[in-house]
This record gives structure tokens, C-alpha cells and sequence, in this order.
């Protein structure tokens, strides 16, 4: 499978910021996670989990509240290290790299492991298209050329480009919520991460930015690993090819998504996918 | 929950499609005109309850039910959808027993009696498997349909022997085959309701396989 | 009905405190409004282009303006944000930033300086900063000769001086107690002790190492700046500034939602960038605005200038000089028995006035919502 000649990397220049073989399927699991358990203080929020996230689709992550979901979703790009006191011990690997290793820095896994937020957050002193680029800009990326074409490259794989092509020096806060949303979307693409980690995404958004999103997701899986975390169960089953269902810390149960919201194998996910708890 | 409601109203309309088969064969066995007609009228109840029961059935979907509550909902629509075909057929078997009343009655050694207590047994029990959550026990069923079919063929040749040795008997023997055919398809539907059971605690798809070998591990 | 009679004390007792609270205000607002009443019938007679274009003139002679103290005012002002700005916005940004266990104890620190009286900031930098230190004395090359007691250390430029030495016994060189046999070109230093019987050798003589010739130029340096002095006036404007700048500063970044933050390191921005280019980026206005308001509230300060700047009659023409300024040139001319100064003083308190006001007035004019996000 050729995934990697599509038409958003083919005309890419070679840079120290884009790591090869991104959207290939083949290349096996986008995210082998082993026995992780984080601890923040003496609390232990995950325990031994082990999931192997599959690369180019969507996998959901779902549970009540408190369950760890977010936490684990923050540990696959270690950003549930700006927490104070907050401690891992198992192994996560990105394509095979170990993420944890002692002379990587987390800066060099965001890059590679980007991340979307539930309130959309661009930069308000920002036009549109600085706060796409600023991922780029920031990292010493400053040529023109290269810069416009990927702000038009990641404002059309978030579909926004044709709503904001003719106003991209224009402040990015005087988009809507939910174009401001996928503002973010671009702004996380324009990195080239090879995974792209979203927060619930659309929580904040109406239904029919909310329906935006979704469409895109189900056009970026073509070329991006996507992990989600959704407590709109519905929303999990339209868009996402696996579900992991977590409580209280542990991966209860981990399957095809189709599968867990059908006939779920334990009664834990029985109970919470027809709302009887949580 | 309005899972329960919907509940509620197929045990209602199962109760009704039951009750129709056997006053039907009642009418037939007992050579009851005024039962026919009433059985004939009565039918009309078992129509509604599936209307009413798909009716709720949509607007729990709309709720974007899952797991094993979804799987309720279609099976809610399924085994309503069987339920109202055996009052059909239980309404056409009162028919043919209107219509033989008016003749006198045919001397003949028929399994019919047999037959018709098989199918009533299939019917039960499938229901009772539903409301009892006995999937084991709705997955026994499935096989034994064949018994019921066996005995249909059995009857027909009966009375196609007997349509060829005595012409004047044959309206009587055809309305009798009537009755044989539609107490074999009630056995189906209640076949059907079977797979349904084992498909709603199960969540295995048992349709069309020829088997009904319990899942592996 | 006892429900009516409730109503009607309800709404008197709501009148009453409504009336009180506004009176209240009134009287806040009063001295304000009745000051810059005063200001303006005492000064305005005395505002012409004079004013602000002369220097005062000497001693008993009519006429004559402030230039200086107003212009003087500016430049320690300027000074003072030199100092006042890096320092606090910087420590604004430590503690907003890298939370640590230090964080309660400066800010603790700052509160407690905030409250120091601004003239105990004078006498501090008036000690540190205005009285010359005792400068140690650097030369290439020494002699001394014991039975007379002079040492004679030669200077780079090739000149010679002698010192008496009091104290024979405390020097030591290499071990031979012979500065002249140091080769030529060593740097020596000569430490100095400034006491009751004149100078004397307080320190060791050898060859210098690097640590005591920085030293010795530091000292040097401070020579040259010691006295009273614009910059000794800035400084303590400045340090004043600090705890002020500090507080504003770590208050407004921590306004700044935790969210850009969070976006900016998913992006794999570095933490460093991250909060100069994004979050002091996104906090800006109020960081300057925290500035302009520190540098209102040191304008008018009067005390700690008393002996840091001093005043002066003319321009300065050196920032080591004395400098004029607006409070400490009200204070001389209102102390004095002259009516023409009386005047110029209340024209100076009016022109400082209104620079105040105007500095919060632009404040609140650039802190005013620009945007508004759609829906």
C-alpha cells in the first residue's frame, strides 16, 4: 500500500522535521504501549496498560469520568509530564522508537505525536495563518516558500482552507468556534506529526461543526494515525475502527469498534456503553 | 425505560399470536364456526400490536441505543414482525376450519393433531426462551423445525393419496393441506423468533446456517 | 399586613445604604477633584512657555522655569526603567513560569520591600552607590623600603607614588618581603585602608590574579560613578519599581489561559520560546501596563532622591552628575521664603500631576477590549 504518495507529501521538500514512512499502514502498529502506569505523587492514575494502537485509523478511547483516559492520551506525547510530580514507569514506542528514552527529549516526540485540544485555543495575538505556521516558525523553519505551501496544505486537509483563504492575515479569534477548531487542526498538521492525538474534540462545538470535525477525521485517518478520546459514545461508533474502553486506571476492554458497541466481552463495557453507570 | 415498554407490548402481542393458533386449531379439532369468525376478526389486534411495537422500537433508535440494547430493538422488530405472520397464518387456519365445518367430516388418520401440538410447542417455547433469557434453549429449538416440516410432507402425501382415491374429498383434503402448510410456517416463524433469542444474549448470528452448534470457547 | 410594612422597610433600608455607598464614593473621589482644583488655581498662574523652557535662575532673582527638573524627571524615569523593567519582568516570569518552593519567599521578599519607606531605599543606594569606596590601588610594579616606611608603586601610565606604610609586618611578597623584586609588568595591588591616621596598607601585596584585578576594576568603576548622580537616583527609582513590576507581571501571565500553553508544547515548541513567544506575547499590553504604573507611582517620589540625585540648578551633562527633578525642586522652592518660587513650586506639583495622570489615563485607553471572537 502506497499511502505515503499522497498528494499532501509527495510535493514536501525533505526537512529535519518530517519523519519518513508516515502513512503506511504497513509499517505496523502506530503505538506499542507495555504495562504503562503513571502515577502522579503517590497516586496511581494508570495501571498496566498495554494496547497497540493500529497506524492510518481511528481508534476511540472512552470511559467515565476519572478513568485515566485523558491521562493516557497525554502520556503518548508526554505531555502528562508538565504535571508536577507525575512518574511512568512501562514502555510506549512510536513505529517502534522508544518515546521514554533518556536522551529524547519530549520536544522531538510532540513533533512527531501532535495533539488537539478540547477548547479551541489559537493564539490570539496570531493571524490565521501565523498560528499555523508557528509550529514551524518557531522550530527555525523560516522560509517563505515553504511556509505559505504548508499553510495551505494543512489549511485544506482541515478543510478550511476555502473559508479563510482570502483572509489569512486576519486575526485567528475572529473565526467561529467551530472554524477556530479546525484552525487547530491545521496548526497540529502543518508539523507533520505521524500521530495526531485529539482530546474531545468537539465537545465544545455544535452539532453541525460537530459533524465537521467527524468528516474530517474520517478524510485524515487516510494518512495520519488518529487517537480520540470522546465521551459521546455515538460519536466513537460514526467515526473510529477501534474502541478502548478504560476504568478507573485500566484498559478494561480493547477491541473493533464495531464489536464494542454491538456485544461488548465484558460487562464492565456492557454497563457503561448502555449508560447503566458513568 | 422505555426498553421495558417495548418489551411489554411484544410479550402482549406474543400472548395474542399464541392465543390466535390455539383457538384456531381449537375451531378446526372442535368444528366451532362461531370460533373461526371470531379468531378471523381477532387478527386484526395482532396487526396493530406490530405497528405499535415498530413504531417504538424507531423511536428508541433514535436514541442511538448500543451493545445489547440494540440488539433489543432489532430483535423487538424481528420477532414482531414473525409474530403478526403466525396470526396471518393462524387467521387463514380459522378460515379453512370455517370452511370445513360446512362439510361433514373427513374419516382420515391424520398427523394434523400431532403436527399442531409441535407447533404450538416450538411457539411457546421460543417465547418462553425470550422472556426467560434460556439462549440454550431457544438454540435446541432451531433444529427440531425439521420434525414439523417431515410431518407436512408426511400429510400431504396422505392427502394426495386420498384427493386420488375419493374425488369427492378433495375440497376438504386441499383445505387440510392449507392447514398442514400453515402450521408448518408457524413453526418457522417460530424458528425464527428462535434465532432472534439466540442472536439478542448471544450475539451470535445462527440465520441460515444449518447448524446451530454452540459458539467455540 | 405584616408583608407591607416588611416591603417598606426593605426599600428605605435599601435607599439608605444605596445613598451612603454613593457618598462614599463621592468622598473618594473628593480630594482627587479639590487637589487638582488647588493645583490648578495655585499653578496655573506660573505655566507659561518659561516654564518650560528656562532653568531656574539663581538665588532670589525673579523669574526663571523648570527645564531641568522636568526634563531631569524623564531621565531618571529612564533610568529607572533600565533597572525596573528586566528585573521584575524577568522575575515575574520565574515565578509565573517555574513554579518552585523559592516562589512564597520571593514573593513574600517582594511584598515586604514593597512596604520598605522610599527612604530607606535613598539611604540604602545612598551607601552603596554615592559614598566613594576605598579603591585599591593597581600599579605594574612596587618598592618599598622598609627603613622609611614608603612604598613606591608605579601606575601604567609610568607615574609614581608613595605611600606610608604603618604597619611593616603585614607585608609579605613571594616569601622575600621584596615588592622590587617582582618582574616588570606585574600587575600588584594595593589595598588601601581608610582609617583615623590617614591611608594605610591593609592587605597583602602580590602579584594580582585575575579575580583581584576585576575586583580592582570594579572598584574603579565605582569611583567613577560615585557621588550623587542621576544613576544613583535611577537606581533607587528603579529598585523601588521592581516588587511592583514583579507582582503586575506574574499576575497577568498568570491570566494567560493554561490552554496556549498546552498548545504551543504539543507543538514541540520549547518551553523557553514558548513563553517569550507565546505567552509574555499574549500578555504584553498588561505587562506594560504594569510598567507605565510603576513608573506613575515612583515618578513623584521625593525622599529617596534627597541624596541620590540631589538636584541641580543647571543640565546635567553626565548621567554621574547630579540631576534635577520635579519633586525634589518643588520641595527646595515651597521650603524657601520666596513668593515667585511658591508659585513655580505649585506649577511643578501640577505639571507632575498631570504627567500622572496621563500615564493612567493612556493606561486605560490601551487596556480597552479590541476584539471580540464570533460565536
Amino acid at each position: 500500500m502506497t499511502q505515503g504518495d499522497s498528494p499532501t507529501t509527495s510535493a514536501a521538500p525533505a526537512e529535519n522535521i518530517s519523519t519518513p514512512g508516515r502513512g503506511n499502514p504497513s509499517r505496523g502498529p502506530a503505538l506499542t504501549v507495555k504495562n504503562l502506569s503513571v502515577f502522579f505523587g503517590t497516586h496511581q492514575v494508570l495501571k498496566e496498560v498495554s494496547i497497540d494502537i493500529k497506524a492510518c485509523s481511528v481508534t476511540a478511547i472512552i470511559g467515565p469520568s476519572g478513568c485515566g483516559k485523558s491521562t493516557f492520551l497525554r502520556s503518548l506525547n508526554r505531555m502528562h509530564e508538565l504535571v508536577p510530580e507525575a512518574r511512568m514507569t512501562g514502555e510506549i514506542r512510536l513505529f517502534g522508537d522508544d518515546i521514554y528514552e533518556r536522551n529524547i527529549e519530549p520536544v522531538i516526540v510532540r513533533r512527531r505525536v501532535g495533539m488537539v485540544f478540547q477548547k479551541s485555543n489559537p493564539f490570539p495575538t496570531m493571524s490565521i495563518e501565523d498560528n499555523v505556521t508557528v509550529g514551524l516558525r518557531l522550530n527555525g523553519i523560516r522560509d517563505r516558500a515553504t511556509l505559505a505551501e504548508r499553510t495551505e496544505q494543512s489549511l485544506r486537509s482541515s478543510a478550511l482552507w476555502e473559508e479563510v483563504k482570502d483572509r489569512l492575515h486576519k486575526p485567528a479569534i475572529s473565526l467561529s468556534g467551530g472554524q477556530q477548531q479546525r484552525l487547530c487542526i491545521a496548526r497540529a498538521l502543518a508539523v507533520r506529526p505521524e500521530v495526531l492525538l485529539m482530546d474531545e474534540p468537539a465537545s465544545a462545538l455544535d452539532p453541525i461543526a460537530t459533524a465537521r470535525i467527524e468528516d474530517l477525521i474520517l478524510e485524515l485517518k487516510k494518512e495520519f494515525t488518529i487517537v480520540i478520546v470522546t465521551h459521546n459514545m455515538q460519536q466513537a461508533a460514526r467515526i473510529s475502527d477501534d474502541t478502548a474502553f478504560f476504568y478507573l486506571g485500566e484498559l478494561v476492554e480493547y477491541n473493533a469498534t464495531k464489536k464494542i458497541f454491538t456485544s461488548p466481552s465484558q460487562k464492565r463495557t456492557e454497563d457503561y456503553v448502555t449508560g447503566r453507570f458513568g | 425505560m422505555d426498553l421495558d415498554a417495548l418489551k411489554q407490548k411484544l410479550l402482549a402481542m406474543a400472548g395474542h399470536a399464541e392465543n390466535a393458533v390455539n383457538r384456531a386449531i381449537e375451531a378446526l379439532t372442535t368444528r366451532n364456526y362461531d370460533l373461526a369468525i371470531q379468531v378471523k376478526q381477532d387478527d386484526e389486534i395482532i396487526d396493530r400490536f406490530e405497528i405499535e411495537v415498530d413504531e417504538l422500537a424507531i423511536q428508541l433508535l433514535a436514541k442511538a441505543p448500543l451493545a445489547s440494547d440494540l440488539r433489543f430493538v432489532t430483535v423487538a422488530m424481528k420477532i414482531s414482525q414473525n409474530l403478526e405472520r403466525v396470526g396471518d397464518e393462524a387467521s387463514k387456519i380459522a378460515k379453512r376450519a370455517r370452511d370445513l365445518t360446512k362439510e361433514p367430516p373427513l374419516k382420515l388418520n391424520l398427523e394434523l393433531p400431532r403436527m399442531s401440538a409441535l407447533a404450538l410447542t416450538h411457539l411457546k417455547g421460543a417465547l418462553d426462551a425470550f422472556v426467560h433469557r434460556d439462549s440454550a434453549a431457544a438454540r435446541a429449538l432451531v433444529p427440531r423445525d425439521k420434525e414439523v416440516d417431515l410431518l407436512n410432507k408426511q400429510i400431504n402425501l396422505v392427502l394426495t393419496q386420498r384427493m386420488m382415491e375419493d374425488r369427492e374429498s378433495i375440497p376438504r383434503c386441499l383445505n387440510l393441506m392449507v392447514v398442514s402448510r400453515s402450521l408448518e410456517r408457524i413453526a418457522d416463524h417460530a424458528k425464527n423468533v428462535a434465532e432472534e433469542v439466540v442472536f439478542l444474549y448471544e450475539a451470535q448470528d445462527i440465520r441460515h446456517t444449518g447448524k446451530a452448534s454452540p459458539p467455540p470457547g | 399586613m405584616t408583608v407591607v410594612t416588611n416591603h417598606k422597610w426593605r426599600k428605605a433600608k435599601n435607599m439608605f445604604m444605596q445613598t451612603l455607598t454613593f457618598a462614599c464614593a463621592i468622598l473618594v473621589v473628593l480630594p482627587l477633584v479639590l487637589v487638582f482644583y488647588h493645583l490648578v488655581v495655585s499653578g496655573i498662574g506660573a505655566i507659561n512657555w518659561n516654564f518650560f523652557t528656562q532653568l531656574p535662575k539663581p538665588t532670589g532673582e525673579l523669574g526663571g522655569g523648570m527645564a531641568n527638573a522636568i526634563v531631569g524627571t524623564f531621565i531618571l524615569l529612564g533610568i529607572a526603567a533600565c533597572i525596573g523593567v528586566p528585573v521584575g519582568v524577568l522575575g515575574g516570569i520565574y515565578l509565573a513560569e517555574f513554579g518552585s518552593k523559592l516562589n512564597w519567599w520571593v514573593r513574600f521578599a517582594a511584598d515586604v520591600v514593597n512596604g520598605v519607606p522610599s527612604i530607606t531605599w535613598g539611604m540604602v543606594v545612598y551607601a552603596l552607590l554615592v559614598v566613594p569606596l576605598p579603591e585599591p590601588y593597581r600599579g605594574t610594579t612596587g618598592a618599598f623600603d622598609p627603613q622609611s616606611g614608603v612604598l613606591t608603586v608605579t601606575d601604567r601610565s609610568g607615574e609614581s607614588h608613595d605611600f606610608t606604610v604603618n604597619d611593616t609586618t603585614r607585608l609579605h611578597l613571594g616569601g622575600d618581603g621584596q615588592l622590587n623584586s617582582l618582574p616588570k609588568g606585574t600587575d600588584v595591588i594595593v589595598k588601601f585602608h581608610r582609617g583615623a591616621g590617614g591611608v594605610s596598607v591593609a592587605d597583602s601585596i602580590g602579584s594580582a590574579g585575575w579575580w583581584r584585578v576585576f575586583m580592582a576594576y570594579i572598584l574603579h568603576l565605582h569611583n567613577t560613578v560615585s557621588g550623587f548622580s542621576a544613576l544613583a537616583g535611577g537606581l533607587v527609582l528603579g529598585l523601588m519599581m521592581i516588587p511592583l513590576v514583579m507582582r503586575t507581571t506574574e499576575e497577568v501571565l498568570h491570566l494567560v489561559p493554561t490552554g496556549y500553553r498546552e498548545a504551543a508544547l504539543a507543538l514541540g515548541i520549547s518551553k523557553s520560546r514558548m513563553i517569550v513567544q507565546i505567552v509574555v506575547r499574549t500578555a504584553l499590553k498588561g505587562i506594560v501596563t504594569g510598567v507605565l504604573l510603576a513608573l506613575a507611582r515612583v515618578a513623584g517620589e521625593t525622599a529617596p532622591l534627597l541624596f541620590t540625585a540631589f538636584g541641580n540648578q543647571g543640565w546635567m551633562y553626565k548621567v554621574t552628575d547630579p540631576v534635577a527633578a520635579l519633586p525634589l525642586q518643588i520641595f527646595s522652592y515651597a521650603i524657601s521664603p520666596y513668593d515667585d518660587w511658591h508659585r513655580q513650586a505649585w506649577a511643578g506639583a501640577l505639571v507632575l500631576l498631570t504627567m500622572v495622570l496621563v500615564i493612567n489615563i493612556s493606561v486605560r485607553v490601551m487596556t480597552r477590549d479590541r476584539y471580540q471572537a464570533k460565536g
